[in-house]
């Protein structure tokens, strides 16, 4: 942490604000854990009390997509690691290119995503749009709603991550961001864009890889 | 730019896709209780690195790092507590 | 520590810059811009006493209707929908737009700061935007209210609030949902700023109970507060597009429902009432001028009621089909909740014991707080045991026992901290005599609305209906009576309070003559709280004189 940082009001000096600042974030992260649990709580029921119905239906999931998107974002986490490191340093230059190559994998992400569900449109298993007739169970019907709305509320949580990457490319590109003074605004958007990742982390094995 | 951090950083992401090829490997082989326990056991080990070397938690004081982590234990409560019922259903009525 | 107001420490310099804002808050700026973009932490107080306040009447006009339909058994003043309705909006805008924010949000957020020696909270602008927030979610519900209103009642159950209910059901569930952002922020808010805005000296041995106790609250609101957030976002789901995750037609489960819903919930009733017990126990060290006996005990057993707090939602489902080994379990743990709580209560006791105790409101109110929670509290005792809780399960006596809880607990303290701190937010001083007036009446019609509705319960009556055998008649009009003193009691302090605002002498730094950090700066605060950041080294409620008496 550098010296010269801004300090603003109610803080005695820069050390207080940057461990408030992480600490504020890391309780907000807290929060959304707490968020997607309740969904997790709802996946882990339905598939304890219908253990094969569930296998069956996650094997019609597309495995491949999920793991090359999987590792489209554990990539776009490194480049974000890497730029918050420039950042910190006062590279300017890396880290826009870096927060401006994550913000590209992320919408690659959301592409393949969209893909997905289209073959699944296809497929008539894409909930809400599809016709009910054509899933195998009422098991099947109700896991794809869950996969729906799990996927989404990630994918809402991954388009917030590109706007804020984009827009601190953009900003750090211009030099309205004055680094390292401001690193402080690249390490909470870079915690936020790493906890989106560990999301996926957890709902890939769980909706993908039951067997 | 520190060189070995950028390595380090590295180091991580080639754990994570070993991990991921682990996980989708194990997939074609564990069946029931013994692939869950897999897929979420390495899902855990990829968030701690995440956790760790990406979220700057190795460079935080103790506190910080339980205020990051401490959610999980609220998170075993909810779904421990919830599976009392969820696996007792069966029992006794 | 001194506050010369023409003599700012050099090395605060700029902080407040005009002679009016190290005169009062209050002065610095008097336009609507300056209060609705202010990011002190004392007037977004100021804002959220004046919006929590016009919901309490709100929510208390819909308690009226109820009360008054419920004077004859044939339920004639409203229709079945229409008391549905009344009883879903009192619940509704009473939790989540009177009871949750009422104390972290109007006396948290003015006294934190300055109990710990902070010019203001950790996230100033954070903290203006979650009152924002938190209007948003209160007028989407008034509207859902005044469009047609919702008859789910404030738990929303499925399948009734997924399959059956006709109201505004989605809309006041985005409307909650928006309001628990508010919640969210704030506990964010005052976990960052009791970690790292304490002042030097200012040791977690040496913060006030109302500090600790919110701590606790912050804990909860973090933690509970999303999971509401998500179950609310999934009922929005099921009615919209037949999500299914609680309809066992399609393999799921509507306890599912319950039990995510009372995660938040259960914690929820400890955000009511641990910040009331935080000002409980400022409210008695100060009306005893003696240090809280037990200090220790009473900040570990805040920290022990919101962890334990999590751990018991399932007595909630004793009758709903939850497994029994489930409920057998957390009948147990339900129990184990009552220790921390008993533990503060006698500790109170202990501390007023053998105290010079001054007769002023605070006190009343404390006192009223400490009687009603103890009744609430064994009766939720009794609701814990798995046997009784079969008889009396959704009768009134779950609803006298909650209330004796929120409103004999909760809504006491509140205005004990009304009238404890009014001095200190306005810089007036009010007539006593009206404050214990208005103590006394609260007791009394409180307890004679809802005292009665024990032995309701316990002879049969459900609760939720409002056409009901004649027998129970005599017992709901002594509830409804004592429903109108109640009524009359909640409005008094309304007129004093504001006459005191004008006529009330000016109160000083200390009129009650206490410790406390908020007492040593002048009534009401300059803007930025201190003028020189304060070196803290007496313990909290070190009142020597009547410690050396007692030995």
């Amino acid at each position: 942490m550098s010296e010269n940082v801004q300090r603003h009001e109610p803080y005695r000096d820069a050390r207080q604000q940057h461990e408030a600042d992480m600490m504020g974030m890391y309780v907000f992260l807290s929060t959304e854990v707490m968020l997607f649990g309740g969904i997790f709580l709802a996946i882990f029921v339905l598939r304890l009390q219908h253990p094969e119905a569930f296998v069956e239906a996650s094997k019609r999931m597309h495995v491949f997509i999920g793991a090359f998107n999987t590792a489209v974002l554990l990539t776009s986490s490194l480049a974000v690691a890497i730029a918050v490191h420039g950042a910190r340093q006062g590279a300017a230059r890396l880290s826009t290119a870096l927060f401006g190559g994550a913000a590209g994998l992320g919408v690659v992400f959301l592409g393949l995503k969209a893909l997905e569900y289209r073959k699944e449109y296809e497929d008539g298993l894409l909930p809400v749009v599809s016709d009910p007739g054509r899933f195998s169970s009422p098991i099947e019907h109700l896991f794809m709603n869950l996969y729906l709305v799990a996927t989404a509320l990630h994918a809402t949580h991954l388009a917030i991550g590109i706007l804020l990457l984009a827009g601190l490319a953009w900003r750090i590109g211009r030099g309205n961001l004055k680094l390292p003074e401001r690193a402080i605004v690249v390490v909470i958007c870079g915690l936020y864009w790493h906890f989106v990742d560990v999301v996926w982390v957890f709902l890939y094995p769980v909706l993908y890889l039951a067997r | 730019m520190n060189a070995m951090t950028v390595i380090r950083l590295v180091f991580v992401w080639f754990a994570l896709m070993g991990l991921l090829v682990t996980t989708v490997g194990a997939s074609f082989f564990l069946r029931g209780p013994a692939s869950m326990a897999a897929s979420t056991g390495i899902a855990f080990i990829k968030a701690a690195l995440i956790y760790w070397f990406f979220m700057h938690l190795s460079e935080e004081r103790g506190l910080p790092r339980l205020m990051a982590v401490g959610a999980v234990t609220w998170l075993a409560i909810l779904i421990g507590l919830s599976f009392t019922d969820y696996a007792t259903r069966g029992f006794g009525w | 520590m001194t506050n010369a107001l023409d003599a700012p420490d050099p090395h605060n310099a700029g902080i407040s810059e005009t002679r009016a804002e190290r005169e009062s808050y209050l002065r610095a700026g008097h336009t609507l811009r300056s209060w609705l973009l202010t990011t002190d932490h004392k007037r977004i107080a100021i804002l959220y006493l004046i919006s929590v306040t016009l919901f309490f009447f709100i929510g208390g006009a819909a308690a009226a209707l109820i009360r008054a339909d419920l004077v004859t058994p044939g339920g004639d003043l409203l229709t079945n929908e229409g008391y549905n309705r009344a009883f879903t909006i009192h619940g509704v805008i009473m939790v989540w737009f009177f009871l949750i924010p009422s104390i972290p949000t109007t006396f948290g957020n003015f006294l934190l700061p300055l109990m710990i020696g902070a010019r203001d909270v950790a996230f100033p602008r954070l903290n203006l935007l979650s009152w924002y927030i938190f209007v948003i979610g209160g007028l989407i519900t008034v509207y859902a209210l005044i469009a047609g209103g919702v008859d789910t009642g404030w738990t929303f159950y499925t399948p009734l609030s997924s399959f059956f209910a006709n109201g505004h059901v989605v809309l006041v569930a985005v409307a909650v949902f928006i309001a628990g952002f508010s919640s969210i922020l704030t506990g964010l808010n005052f976990i960052v700023t009791v970690h790292k805005l304490r002042a030097p000296g200012m040791t977690w041995r040496h913060l006030p109970l109302f500090v600790w106790s919110h701590y606790a609250t912050s804990l909860i609101l973090v933690l509970a507060t999303p999971v509401l957030a998500i179950t609310l976002a999934l009922i929005a789901a099921e009615r919209l597009f037949g999500l299914g995750i609680f309809d066992p037609a399609l393999g799921g489960d509507p306890l599912l429902f319950q039990h995510l819903f009372w995660f938040y919930s259960h914690p929820a009733v400890y955000i009511m009432v641990l910040p009331a017990m935080g000002v409980v126990s400022e409210l008695v060290a100060a009306s005893a001028r003696k240090p809280v006996f037990g200090y220790a005990f009473v900040a570990g057993s805040s920290i022990a009621i919101a962890i334990i707090g999590f751990l018991v939602w399932g007595h909630h489902m004793f009758v709903a089909g939850q497994s029994m080994y489930a409920s057998t379990v957390f009948s147990f743990l339900s129990l184990v909740v009552a220790v921390p709580s008993a533990i503060k209560v006698y500790n109170w006791t202990a501390t007023l014991h053998k105290g010079r105790i001054a007769l002023d409101p605070p006190f009343f109110f404390a006192a009223s707080f400490i009687g009603l929670f103890v009744i609430g509290g064994l009766t939720g005792l009794a609701l814990a045991m798995l046997a009784i809780d079969v008889h009396v399960h959704d009768t009134y006596f779950v609803v006298a026992h909650f209330h004796y809880i929120m409103v004999g607990g909760t809504v006491s303290a509140y205005f004990g901290a009304l009238h404890y701190w009014w001095p200190k937010m306005i810089g007036r001083k009010y007539p006593l005599v009206w404050g214990r007036l208005s103590a006394a009446a609260i007791f009394f019609g409180f307890n004679l609305t809802f005292f009665p509705q024990f032995i309701l319960g316990y002879l049969g009556m459900p609760r939720r209906y409002h056409v009901y055998d004649p027998p129970f008649q005599v017992l709901h009009v002594l509830s409804s009576a004592g429903a109108s003193i109640l009524a009359v009691a909640y409005l008094m302090p309304a007129f004093y309070l504001f006459y005191s605002l004008r006529y009330g002498d000016p109160a000083g730094r200390n009129p009650w003559g206490v410790t406390g950090l908020e007492w040593t700066v002048p009534s009401p605060p300059p803007k930025h709280n201190f003028m020189e950041t304060p070196i803290v080294t007496e313990l909290p409620y070190d009142y020597h004189v009547e410690r050396e008496g007692e030995q």
